[in-house]
């Protein structure tokens, strides 16, 4: 028990008033840098930096306050993938898979509320996670090399199959050219530069937030540009604007699945958020989907990434906070300001600075509530952006998305390829290819590729290090069953109701 | 009578200097996102000592112009802003190397004036707590005796400044085939370290900063500081130079500034950057995260950079390292 009064010290910490408002803050403006395309917690958290050195605030208070914009933008930045099939980040590009839809039907406030309460169960429980399992968690971390990575990326990339309604050929090759995407820049571990056509700034490869907002952002609006009826369509809001507890229930057990693989996949340094949600999504699509309605507009296909985006948040603290290694680049911006006060985090962190590691814990859960509280009553307000005519609603879209993406980098070259980017992505649409599998395969492309070169670096090109160890075997079983399971399952529904399907 | 003229006029010249040149709007470009070596050199010693210290008015503003290793920004100092006097770029021992390899797109270290280090961080070869080897010589010994069976882990590409320290002592130890030292190139020295701690690889190459809390947990050792003298933060763990191995590996935090500057305004900087290195409240700073004093500014600084880059291109070229 031992762990509880540590937690109560931690609560001491997160309730001084000052402490509050800092967490208030933060999950305000965090919730609100999430709703921008492009603009991400990153870019707040740098420009906050000095100002909570100027005032003066103690660590704990000033990673209370970014922690707060961390967790805050992953609440936000569903609601214009709901609303307007616009994710700020590519963390939430799963989310327009059933939310837009769910929109499209008149479903908003379902669908935020949806977002919003699996966004707080998905918090909350990886802050249980974080505060039980931490030292354990960091363990499993340091078992995860290159070929358990790896596999992983394979494992990931099975969630391709729950993107290929519709035309199976057209999303393959949308994830390939996604893979292509992925070569462009420094080769991983050497120094031979591939596809930059001499411009230094594709040295690092292309920007997720770039490519993102090009694609999905940028071609909307061009797309809705191109539609022949302009602007005067107003979508509706039909029935209620809150979730009714059918719904609530029926995505219990999604939400759950969904913050536990999310958190795992969290606490992987190498890994992050995204790949969490496309996981999230294909597992509950091959359990839950019975009906086929994933990709439809089903509220659980909400539940799902929005839980695992904000549970891998949370676990991307432990090997900060552990190992002293940041999981994601927010993190890492966290970790920064924490060496800045002269905190190196490491094993030592939890009985070296308690204050720190469970006030930030304790902090969580209080902006977790601020959270939930702070977008549910918001709902309705959020969904009317809809009744706005999309001529006023567009024009908006497309300049947040030019001044966020500039900020990112500071750089007009972003801006020329984010242009780019939306033509082809228009083309895309136009032509029936769908886009999600393109963010996944450069998601997974550079981690697959870079992980592929360190294993075989460390057993001299012996290609069964992928078939040794524990995690790897575990990992290939997943891989098979969430290749074979569907069939199986199919081929098991088809025997016992031959009629139905011979009707479809 | 010309040489005096020329000192009377260099000394009016430079009373000027301080005279002249008042910053304003000032800048720090760190050439990579948030949370680096290179953000944290603008925004520390830069950003905020330098207000601290009352060196520059208001406050200085911190860009983030990620790409290429660094090379982004320089090609975009040199081309677009070659005569912005109010700004200065985070650079670091990495730039020198990729200078010296020829990845910056055929821009060298001439390009740019170098102003001053304010700090170092010195290298390190360590290992797991569990490993066998308690000495630097251990490892060497064992590794040269069959250098296929043992990775090196660091934080930087392949010929890199990480990968780089493991050549120069294997180089010392007489290491013929410098090929045959295996090297795996991870995101950063974490994630290296991570490498070392699973069992995965046989040593990790990084910075002291890099290892302190590893150590100080009792998860890692350090078998050799690459320092000239030992240092205060490893005080019982021998030099490189100290087991035989005469390498020093400097991973210096510094400052440029565009080429077009007046000279003026390039004295100004030199002199900032030398009250901050001199400060109580940088020192402080500086001694929290690791870094150990490197103190070289203006001409000094200019031909250290220079000699530093000639050595990594031999070495480099030797290594066949460059295309």
């Amino acid at each position: 028990m031992e762990v509880l009064s540590l937690l109560g010290q931690g609560f001491a910490v997160a309730l001084q008033p000052i402490n509050i408002l800092l967490v208030f803050a933060g999950a305000l403006v965090g919730t609100i840098i999430g709703m921008l395309p492009g603009v991400g917690p990153i870019n707040a958290i740098a420009i906050l930096i000095p100002i909570t050195f100027a005032l003066g605030l103690p660590a704990e208070s000033s990673i209370i306050l970014f922690a707060g914009i961390y967790y805050g933008s992953q609440y936000g930045n569903s609601i214009s993938s709901i609303l307007l099939n616009v994710p700020g980040t590519a963390s939430s590009v799963v989310t327009t898979f059933d939310g837009y839809p769910m929109a499209q039907q008149g479903r908003a406030g379902p669908a935020l509320a949806m977002s919003a309460i699996a966004s707080f169960f998905g918090g909350t429980l990886s802050i249980f996670f974080l505060i039980f399992f931490a030292p354990l968690l960091s363990k499993l971390a340091i078992k995860f090399g290159p070929a358990e990575y790896f596999v992983l990326m394979i494992f990931a990339f099975t969630a391709l199959s729950s993107l290929t309604e519709g035309n199976t050929l057209k999303a393959l090759a949308s994830a390939l050219f996604g893979l292509m995407l992925a070569t462009v820049g420094l080769e991983p571990q050497g120094t031979t530069v591939r596809f930059t056509f001499g411009q230094l700034k594709l040295y690092d490869g292309l920007d997720f937030v770039v490519l993102v907002i090009g694609f999905y952002a940028v071609s909307e609006v061009l797309n809705i540009l191109s539609e022949t009826q302009v602007g005067g369509e107003v979508r509706k809001l039909t029935g209620r604007v809150m979730i009714s507890l059918k719904e609530l229930t029926s995505s219990l057990w999604v939400m759950l699945r969904s913050s536990i693989s999310g958190f795992i996949i969290g606490v992987m340094p190498g890994a992050g958020a995204t790949i969490a949600t496309f996981i999230a999504y294909s597992t509950e699509k091959q359990i839950v989907d019975r009906n086929n309605t994933f990709g439809k507009g089903d509220i659980r296909g909400v539940a799902a990434p929005e839980s695992a985006n904000n549970s891998a948040a949370v676990g991307a603290f432990i090997p900060m906070l552990s190992l002293g290694v940041p999981g994601s680049g927010t993190t890492a911006v966290i970790l920064a300001t924490l060496l800045s006060y002269g905190i190196t985090p490491g094993p030592l962190l939890m009985q070296n600075n308690p204050d720190i590691f469970w006030g930030l814990a304790a902090s969580m859960y209080v902006g977790n509530f601020m959270l939930l509280i702070l977008n549910l009553p918001f709902v309705g307000l959020f969904a009317r952006i809809l009744l706005v005519p999309r001529w006023v609603l567009m024009p908006i879209v497309a300049t947040l998305s030019f001044v966020g993406v500039y900020s990112v980098n500071n750089s007009a070259f972003d801006i020329l390829l984010m242009t780019a980017f939306g033509f082809l992505g228009l083309i895309m649409r136009k032509t029936g290819f769908p886009l999600a599998p393109v963010i996944l395969g450069l998601v997974l492309g550079e981690l697959m590729e870079v992980n592929l070169r360190r294993a075989l670096n460390y057993s001299n090109g012996d290609w069964s290090t992928f078939f040794q160890g524990p995690i790897v075997i575990i990992l290939w079983v997943l891989t098979l069953a969430s290749l074979l399971l569907p069939l199986a399952l199919r081929r098991l529904t088809k025997r016992a109701k031959p009629g139905k399907l011979q009707g479809e | 009578m010309k040489r005096f003229m020329g000192a009377i006029l260099a000394i009016v010249v430079w009373s000027l200097a301080f005279a002249q040149f008042s910053p304003k709007n000032t800048e720090c470009i760190a050439p990579a996102d948030p949370g680096g070596g290179w953000d944290f050199t603008c925004r520390v010693p830069a950003a905020q000592v330098m207000a601290e210290l009352g060196l520059i008015p208001g406050s200085m503003k911190v860009t983030n112009m990620t790409g290429g290793g660094g090379g982004v920004a320089y090609a975009n100092v040199v081309t677009q802003r070659a005569d912005d006097e109010n700004l200065i770029i985070a650079a670091s021992t990495a730039t020198a190397t990729r200078l010296a390899q020829n990845v910056f797109a055929g821009f060298t270290a001439d390009n740019v004036r170098w102003l001053g280090a304010v700090g170092a961080d010195y290298g390190v070869i360590a290992v797991s707590n569990d490993s066998p080897y308690q000495t630097l010589n251990d490892l060497v010994d064992a590794v040269a005796a069959a250098p296929g069976d043992y990775v090196f882990a660091g934080g930087s590409a392949i010929g890199g400044w990480d990968h780089l320290k493991v050549l120069l002592v294997m180089n010392e130890a007489g290491v013929e085939d410098l090929g045959s030292v295996r090297y795996v190139a991870f995101d950063g020295g974490g994630a290296a370290m991570i490498e070392v701690l699973g069992g995965r690889a046989a040593a990790f190459t990084g910075d002291i900063s890099e290892v302190l809390a590893q150590v100080e947990a009792g998860e890692i050792r350090v078998l050799g500081v690459l320092s000239p003298d030992r240092v205060p933060a490893l005080p019982e763990v021998a030099t490189a130079t100290e087991q035989g191995y005469n390498v020093i590996g400097a991973n210096w935090r510094a400052f440029y500034a565009p080429p077009g500057i007046s000279d003026e305004a390039y004295n100004f900087w030199v002199d900032a950057i030398k009250q901050v290195a001199a400060s109580e409240e940088w020192n402080t700073l500086r001694e929290q995260n690791g870094l150990a004093e490197f103190a070289l500014f203006g001409d000094d600084f200019e031909g250290f950079v220079r000699d530093q880059v000639a050595i990594i291109h031999g070495i480099s070229e030797d290594l066949g390292l460059l295309q």
